[in-house]
């Protein structure tokens, strides 16, 4: 027995004991195990070219993708306003899914509730479990604004969110006055970034053509303001409040729309807040009148962006600026549309990126990358490894489309260090998996689930991207701006040197290049 | 901190039940009429806690709970760990239940072993529109050239599924024959049926009865030599390592487990079970179902049993070895007395940390009850409880084996409803899931996920007692809850802002 009161043994090391070891290897006569010649030869046979062949020919099956549905980014929206309550129609395991998903990645609570539809629902349609749950909503948690989304369920059988919220005001749910914007947000359409669009724009919708009918659409008076929208985010904490930090020395006007960055980064003190911070609905309403509009996905925001468009106010989108080139680019845009000086301070801050680049990069020069996630963030990060002169040779994004695709290959045909890098849109992390056993790189970034491939292939992981479940805290770290951009460099950095570190430390054999200086 | 230990059977009771009444008053007035049935003050001798369950959660109200497809991908079929669990519709369902039940196994991922990786067959709109049969059936084929050594194959049916009138039951048949008979199960646990994960256990132990036990042939013969001392341990998923931790004491004892359902388990275990000569059930929740079934149709007799905390491992190794001759309940005695040095230890470091100190408990389908009897060996008190998605024969059981008397109940609680309560009994340690973690502990109470068991475990067996009260009393004494309030700051009460 090796467990001890002194030295509780928990399933890191419990396991590996011998009365364990012995316990599981007896275990296997009862699981009819395969052959371990068959399973070793199959496992060889998945590194090979013409198993790549075969996988990257699927049509159907998806493998470990890299992506979630669209509600998920409609409740990651709803929370950056003021008292908003984000609430789904149609199944309810759906929510207990993305309260779980927020929470694992934020380590915050993430609040949010379903219209829990049953069978009797999907029969009769769900317009009973909407006027019951905005009552229940509204009275239990005394929300300021309650916005409404759509899981699969009820976007097949063709719930009306419009219809609904209309006659759930009319039979008294909430008051006629009561904000319920909404969007439809299926599952079979896009993924979590789509979500993140509709439900942004059927907000802004709400506030700014006359709240679905009930009162006057608003008459755009254009100001010197900006609206800034920063998109799907695992680092929305970190990053929103580095925008928010660089608006301010600019003396820049603005609102910040969809601001999740306190709700997702609360105190403990005593208190659970369940809302906290937010675009005030003032705020949203207003945002009508602003001069221009800025996106900081593209891919986040097209519908939006087309929306407050049509408004009449100038947009702008960036792909996640990550880097110096890239927040050069925001910084001359807000510049320009402003009308306000770049402020000497920001110039400092480039000139310490600039510098801690032109320190650090021998090591990074010529390196090869693997990089998944959203469509936005590969970009980012693909232009910020080139202007490190890394070469990001495979950038997947599930959710990428083939506009991003053409996008991609048009920043590494723009860089001398992207001449042999490829973009993979709409395949998973098993693709993944085959290019980096038959086309290996130095390298990978990514999610959490990245962890199965470096495990599998060998390839270091260096976690950028959303969700990130096992490491904790560093999404309350900016990777836009040039700060966010000296944090990336960092995280880079240290892999890179523990990498060098592992490989060089054996006793009498490899330690010669065992440095204390790098 | 603790308010219980300090009042009367009474006090408590009166104290509770104004509970009940204040957070009653939230509510519509339907509303709260349905509510009132499902929280109550436990009255001791009843035979039952005295609440309704097993019903629709209310819309709107910030229900805990998840969907039948939770139940079964999630669950019970999940953790099978040579067959592909396909998760049949759009992505999301997949993606948020990838990996998330630390439901542990030895195997070559990707290569013999699937249980941690998502399978989906990603449904677009034109899916949706003209059925996905043929999505299925092209889905199939890649899974056999793609992982050639799987064992079988699951179709765990999403909300869309049972919407658009597909027939995976014909494709699965279909494509069974084509592969030679291979198991294919297509499981109807699509999000909305039922109320809870409850019916998604109740629909996947229905289908390995249909398409695993209906297909062995009836006198096949076993992979191996059968011995009177063969069980299954039914009910257990291997959460942390639960199931190895539980194994090895039934192995001490004299047993033989001949399969794990399904932590750990493989489809060869499955189909094994038949030939066991008693079910061992720990989550009767969930495999109840199949437990009985096997009792009827094989005549293999099943006990429930509990893991959690010396005193109830003992009473249970005791119970499961009644069940044999004199080797095994000697055996049983012979493993208690291994572990008795151990378990003295362990109470002897954490028992003096832990006395006197409450728990507020809100878990699945088992471990409502099942735990209290650990936090009690560490003289721990539960002062209140509830059930996410049991039935009232978990109530039944709750009342007759373990709540004390005036214990606060409170069946599929809601985020309102929980933090009022916790906010009112002020007990030293909540235990229950990722959704409600960070909202106690911003209000300062210490908390373990008992779901996962906070990335921690196992807690199952002797081995587990140590983890577990090393957990609870690294989560209560955790010097980090005495810095609650900068020190300019008046001392701040648990409180909730949102629903001032």
């Amino acid at each position: 027995m090796a467990q001890s009161a002194e030295h509780v043994l928990d399933h890191l090391e419990l396991f590996r004991g011998p009365e364990y070891q012995q316990m599981l290897a007896d275990k296997k006569m009862f699981e009819n195990p395969r052959d371990p010649a068959e399973v070793e030869r199959i496992k060889e046979w998945t590194k090979t070219a013409e198993y790549r062949e075969k996988n990257f020919a699927r049509e159907a099956l998806a493998v470990n993708p890299a992506k979630a549905c669209q509600p998920l980014g409609a409740v990651f929206v709803s929370v950056g306003f003021e008292g908003t309550l984000p609430f789904v129609h149609g199944s309810q395991g759906c929510v207990a899914y993305y309260r779980s998903h927020l929470s694992r990645h934020f380590k915050e609570p993430s609040s949010c509730v379903s219209s829990s539809m049953t069978e009797d629902a999907a029969v009769f349609g769900g317009l009973n479990n909407m006027i019951d749950g905005l009552a229940n909503s509204y009275n239990m948690y005394k929300p300021k604004m309650i916005a409404v989304s759509t899981t699969c369920m009820a976007e097949v059988i063709g719930d009306d969110l419009n219809a609904f919220i209309k006659t759930s005001k009319e039979k008294g749910s909430v008051p006629a006055e009561f904000d319920v914007p909404f969007a439809h947000t299926p599952a079979f359409v896009g993924s979590h970034v789509t979500g993140y669009d509709n439900a942004l724009k059927g907000i802004l919708e709400h506030f700014w053509d006359g709240k679905a009918g009930t009162a006057p659409k608003l008459e755009r008076k254009p100001n010197e303001a900006m609206n800034i929208i920063g998109g799907f985010d695992g680092y929305t904490v970190g990053n929103l409040r580095e925008i928010k930090r660089i608006l301010a020395l600019m003396g820049i006007k603005h609102t910040l729309l969809a601001d999740n960055s306190e709700v997702f980064d609360t105190p403990t003190d005593g208190e659970f807040r369940m809302y906290d911070g937010g675009t005030t609905l003032e705020d949203a309403a207003n945002a009508v009148h602003a001069k221009a509009t800025i996106s900081m996905q593209q891919w986040c925001t097209e519908k939006t962006l087309s929306f407050v468009s049509a408004h009449g106010q100038d947009v702008v989108s960036f792909n996640y600026p990550v880097g110096v080139s890239a927040t050069d680019d925001v910084l001359v845009a807000l510049s320009r549309i402003s009308g306000k000086e770049i402020p000497e301070e920001l110039a400092r801050e480039r000139g310490r990126l600039v510098d801690a680049i032109a320190d650090s990069s021998a090591h990074i020069h010529g390196k090869k990358f693997a990089i998944y996630g959203d469509p936005d963030p590969c970009y980012g990060l693909a232009a910020f490894l080139l202007e490190l002169g890394a070469e990001p040779t495979h950038v997947l994004s599930t959710n990428g489309n083939k506009a991003w695709q053409e996008k991609m290959q048009a920043l590494f045909a723009s860089s001398p260090f992207g001449q042999v890098c490829q973009a993979y849109p709409g395949r998973d992390l098993w693709h993944m998996r085959s290019l980096l056993f038959t086309d290996p790189v130095d390298f990978l970034i990514g999610n959490t689930h990245g962890k199965y491939l470096e495990r599998d292939t060998g390839t270091p992981l260096i976690r950028i991207g959303f969700p990130i479940f096992d490491r904790h805290h560093h999404h309350r770290s900016p990777v836009w701006g040039y700060q966010g951009g000296l944090n990336v460099l960092v995280k880079i950095l240290d892999k890179i040197f523990d990498e060098i570190d592992k490989k060089t430390n054996v006793l009498g054999k490899t330690d010669y290049s065992f440095d204390i200086i790098r | 901190m603790s308010l219980a230990t300090t009042q009367s059977i009474a006090e408590i009771r009166a104290r509770n039940k104004e509970l009940i009444e204040e957070v009653l008053k939230v509510y519509p007035e339907k509303t709260a009429k349905r509510r009132a049935k499902h929280l109550n003050v436990h009255q001791v001798g009843k035979s039952d806690c005295g609440v309704k369950s097993n019903i629709k959660s209310i819309p709107g109200v910030m229900t805990i709970r998840g969907c039948a497809y939770a139940g079964s991908k999630g669950v019970v079929w999940g953790p099978i760990k040579d067959m592909v669990h396909l998760s049949h519709g759009p992505v999301g369902c997949g993606q948020y239940s990838w990996g998330s039940r630390r439901n542990y196994y030895v195997g070559t991922t990707g290569i013999d072993s699937f249980v941690t990786l998502q399978f989906t067959s990603d449904f677009q709109e034109k899916d949706i529109v003209f059925g996905g049969d043929k999505k299925l059936i092209k889905i199939l084929d890649e899974i056999q050239e793609l992982f050639p050594l799987n064992n079988g194959i699951t179709i765990q049916s999403e909300c869309p599924i049972g919407l658009i009138g597909d027939d995976i039951e014909a494709v699965s048949r279909a494509k069974s024959k084509e592969y030679g008979g291979k198991t294919i199960v297509p499981v109807r646990c699509e999000g909305f049926r039922g109320v809870s994960q409850s019916l998604g256990h109740h629909i996947a132990n229905d289908a390995v009865r249909d398409w695993i036990f209906d297909k062995l042939e009836p006198d096949g013969k076993p992979k191996f030599e059968p011995t009177p001392y063969d069980v299954a341990i039914i009910g257990d998923y291997n959460i942390g390592g639960d199931a190895w931790s539980s194994r090895i004491l039934l192995e001490e004892m004299g047993l033989r487990v001949i399969a794990q359902w399904s932590g750990d388990g493989s489809l060869a275990e499955l189909e094994a079970t038949p030939k066991a000569k008693l079910n061992i059930l720990h989550c009767y929740r969930s495999m109840n179902y199949i437990s009985r079934h096997m009792e009827e149709k094989f005549g293999i007799p099943w006990c429930e049993y509990n893991f959690f905390g010396p005193s109830k491992i003992a009473e249970s190794l005791r119970k499961i070895a009644g069940y044999f001759d004199d080797k095994i309940k000697e055996g049983a005695e012979r493993v208690i007395e291994k572990y008795q040095p151990l378990v003295n230890a362990v109470i002897a470091k954490y028992r003096q940390r832990l006395e006197g100190r409450t728990v507020m408990l809100y878990v699945g389908g088992l471990r409502p009850r099942h735990v209290i009897g650990a936090y009690e060996d560490l003289g721990m008190e539960v002062v209140g409880t509830g059930y996410e998605f049991g039935h009232n024969d978990d109530y039944q059981r709750t009342a007759q084996h373990y709540v004390k008397d005036s214990t606060l109940i409170y069946d599929d609680v809601n985020g309102y409803e929980f933090e009022r309560f916790v906010e009112k009994v002020q007990p030293d340690l909540v235990g229950s899931g990722i959704k409600e973690k960070y909202v106690f502990q911003k209000m300062g109470v210490p908390f373990r996920q008992m779901h996962s068991w906070d990335y921690s475990g196992p807690y199952h067996g002797y081995d587990g007692f140590a983890i577990f009260a090393r957990d609870m009393d690294m989560a209560v004494n955790s010097p980090i809850w005495k810095k609650m309030k900068a020190p300019w700051k008046e001392a701040a009460k648990p409180k909730l802002l949102a629903a001032e």
